[in-house]
């Protein structure tokens, strides 16, 4: 049984994984085109509708490994979490389909016309097209979210006798207190991660010395969408949700932050330690004593409930996974924030385009985004341990009753394998993309 | 409500046969049919262009049996685990084949990924087809041994294939003779209806030969529909009640036995896309009066123990149901819109169409 979670989980986080890749650069990257594109649309310089153009190019291979790595996480719900679709699919079903319903339908047929159309329907009606796909890919970030948030902070339900979890008040999954905070920091994540592409693109035009007009165009714009979203992704959206687990789930709060006893007159905000979970302390830990009741409450001695606090089976599982996430997201975060600020004042200074390291930088960090953006969401499903739904159902319980751990482990290597053909032709794709630039037009 | 939803599933899964259909269809006529490489060319693009927004009806019938069904989705997906996953890697299979192709330009790279877009274009619609035969044949549902549920009753796991590979036991495998049939009727329905968009979308060279091969292709086609119609009566003696008690649901097979008529005329359409709306009514005729027989039952089982799988005892709350009816018909209302919009701009032959990437 041990095993058979085990594997589940891995399946699932792998693939999830891997899929999380391609949609956290669509949504943020669906902004800057509808942005280029506006600004083409307003000064008529030929330069912005081709950048448009080529980042959609971008787009589209992303949405299209999107696709076929998303399949898998739906039908996962039913091949490998059956129990846990059998009791609350008649709740997340709805939000799940509407995702369906109102974003891919959305999202693939305005793509299609973006990428084929221009030319049959006037540039207007060509910024609408770029603008409904942009729509479309939020919407399915808003839909997925709330199946989350729901997840998280279970709301508008009611149980039946059998043990099923059925919808008592719809409205109530789109008003749940998690959601929109969830959703405007994971938005302005993905907006993250694409301005750091697109700005690392430039850099790499520039400090090739090739398209170096497009380069300077996609390392401004990306530097400016950088430079706002990492400043927001972090305050009000990141303390936000912060202070949502603080309340909602108190046990995870004390997990992420390192908290192991609680601290009666203020706790201290831990930057570097390692988790020792047999002494329950951390190692070689660096703090700032009182800040995080600050960051948390704004009252500077208000106590925070340690990990003691709690009863085991009501911790999370991976305390140790949970706080190195959440320690690699906040850091990265504020490395984004210093690099952007830096990147943003040479810019005003007009100075950026001359700055080798910086520019060297700018490129290299590119993955880091990545890693920031998908840590983030370990910290939230991590924190939910041990439950699938918070306070309600308990992962352990909503996992296929008759697929043995063998069948599993089988699939498992299977999407490995497929996943690293899948991801070496991404990489060709997008590799060729930007190799033949935004000047390169197809026939 | 319940019966509502199911419809409006079954109208959103025969919509992704007959769209994902052609593509899987293309596949297939591309492995076997096509010899010069601007043929295939042409032909992989005609499925390359829009497999992917194809694909997002799969996504939006899981969904919405997820929401409307959740015990049948938790059911049939966790039992049929093993085929499943080998569809979705199939599907990633396939579309690393159409999107590989076109990056080197060389004879024995693009051989390569045709192949593999084609045989896997080809499995995926044997599958397809086996999924329905199993289906229809029903399976050990509570995984009853001597008399005894080993799982809930609404639970089951079924294995690849049994020793015997015979539908007639209380042990049923994903693949029997039985569903074999189906399995080849899907790849010979799918075959005839690639080919038909093919000669649809493109002037490829092959067009006048893909006619003939629709012919020969659609008198397959009728022997086995007959043999599978005879099968289905050993299968299951009840298979055709429903439509000795309830005569308009005739209506189904009278749309398969259409679209299998017309297609014998296929040599004097005047129009190309005349074949293609044969070969669709085959698809959704086929799918619509395999749902009509089973009716309401969703998944048959095997054994007396365990009810079948209803839309009745699968269904989520008549709440859930009904506000999702509310934005459903929003959602439906705006999808229509869309494709109106994209059959105006898109529509035609796609030989001289720019390919995205």
């Amino acid at each position: 049984m041990e095993d058979m979670i085990f594997y589940d989980r891995l399946q699932f986080a792998f693939t999830i994984t891997f899929h999380y890749i391609f949609p956290q650069l669509t949504m943020g990257l669906s902004l800057i085109i509808v942005f280029l594109k506006g600004l083409y649309l307003r000064k008529k310089v030929e330069k912005y509708n081709d950048a448009a153009k080529f980042l959609m190019k971008i787009f589209a291979i992303n949405f299209t490994m999107g696709v076929i790595t998303g399949i898998p996480m739906e039908f996962q719900f039913g091949t490998n979490w059956a129990k846990f679709s059998e009791l609350t699919g008649g709740i997340i079903g709805q939000t799940l389909a509407m995702e369906g319903m109102f974003s891919f339908f959305l999202e693939s047929s305005f793509l299609a016309l973006f990428i084929f159309g221009e030319k049959l329907m006037g540039q207007k009606l060509h910024f609408l097209t770029g603008f409904l796909v942009f729509l479309g890919s939020w919407a399915s970030g808003w839909f997925i979210l709330a199946t989350n948030a729901w997840m998280q902070h279970p709301v508008g339900y009611e149980v039946l006798e059998n043990g099923k979890y059925v919808l008592e008040n719809f409205s109530a999954l789109f008003t749940n207190p998690w959601l929109l905070p969830a959703f405007l920091h994971n938005q302005l994540a993905s907006v993250v991660t694409s301005s750091f592409v697109v700005a690392s693109i430039g850099a790499f035009y520039i400090l090739r010395q090739k398209n170096i007009e497009y380069g300077k165009l996609f390392l401004k714009t990306g530097v400016i969408f950088g430079l706002i979203s990492s400043l927001l992704v972090a305050f009000p959206t990141g303390d936000w949700n912060a202070k949502n687990v603080a309340k909602y789930q108190p046990a995870s709060f004390a997990a992420m932050e390192g908290i192991f006893e609680t601290e009666e007159a203020g706790a201290e905000i831990v930057l570097i330690g390692q988790p020792n979970m047999v002494e329950k302390k951390l190692d070689n830990k660096i703090a700032v004593p009182n800040i995080l009741s600050f960051l948390t409450y704004q009252e500077w001695d208000k106590q925070i409930v340690g990990m003691d606090h709690f009863e085991e089976d009501e911790l999370p599982d991976n305390i140790p996974a949970l706080y190195y996430s959440y320690h690699i997201m906040v850091g990265l975060g504020t490395i984004f924030i210093g690099v952007m600020s830096l990147a943003g004042f040479f810019l005003w200074r007009k100075k950026l385009y001359n700055i080798k390291p910086l520019l060297w930088t700018i490129m290299f960090l590119v993955p880091f985004p990545y890693i920031a953006n998908i840590t983030g969401w370990y910290v939230a499903e991590l924190g939910r341990q041990p439950y699938l739904v918070y306070g309600l159902l308990k992962t352990a319980d909503g996992v296929s009753p008759t697929v043995s751990s063998g069948n599993t482990l089988f699939t498992l290597l299977g999407f490995v394998a497929l996943y690293m053909l899948l991801g070496l032709l991404f990489l060709v794709l997008v590799g060729k993309a930007i190799h033949q630039g935004p000047k390169h037009q197809t026939h | 409500m319940e019966i509502f939803w199911f419809l409006i599933i079954a109208v959103v899964l025969a919509m992704f046969f007959v769209l994902d259909g052609y593509d899987f269809g293309t596949g297939i006529i591309h492995l076997f049919f096509a010899k010069s490489e601007k043929d295939k060319e042409v032909i992989a693009k005609a499925a390359g262009l829009f497999w992917d927004s194809n694909e997002v009806w799969l996504v939006a019938a899981g969904g919405m049996l997820f929401m409307a069904f959740p015990t049948f989705y938790a059911s049939v997906f966790s039992g049929f685990y093993l085929p499943l996953i080998l569809v979705l890697w199939l599907i990633i299979f396939r579309a690393i084949g159409l999107e590989f192709r076109s990056q080197f330009n060389y004879q024995m790279w693009k051989d390569i990924w045709d192949k593999s877009f084609g045989v896997s274009s080809l499995l995926l619609a044997l599958f397809f087809g086996i999924a329905l035969g199993n289906v229809v044949r029903g399976v050990n549902l509570g995984g009853v041994e001597q008399g005894i549920s080993t799982y809930e009753a609404h639970f089951f796991f079924l294995p690849l294939w049994n020793s015997s590979f015979s539908p007639l036991t209380n042990h049923p495998g994903v693949i029997d003779w039985f569903t074999i049939i189906i399995g080849l009727i899907s790849v010979v329905t799918l075959a005839i209806h690639g080919a038909n968009w093919v000669i649809m979308k493109t002037n490829s060279s092959i067009n006048e030969k893909l006619k003939k091969v629709i012919f020969k292709l659609n008198c397959v086609l009728l022997a086995l529909t007959i043999v599978s119609v005879i099968c289905w009566q050993i299968v299951n003696p009840d298979a055709l009640n429903n439509f000795a008690e309830k005569w308009y649901l005739l209506l189904f097979p009278l749309l398969y036995i259409a679209g299998l008529t017309g297609l014998f005329f296929i040599h004097k359409f005047k129009k190309d896309r005349y074949g293609f709306v044969c070969s669709t009514l085959l698809i959704v005729g086929g799918i619509s009066s395999s749902l009509a027989s089973l009716f309401p039952v969703l998944l048959p089982s095997v054994n007396d123990i365990n009810e079948p799988l209803s839309i009745y005892n699968t269904a989520a709350s008549d709440y859930g149901l009904s506000v999702a009816l509310g934005w459903g018909i929003i959602g439906f209302i705006l999808l229509f819109v869309y494709m109106i919009v994209q059959k105006r701009i898109m529509g035609g032959k796609i030989d001289h169409m720019d390919y995205g990437h």
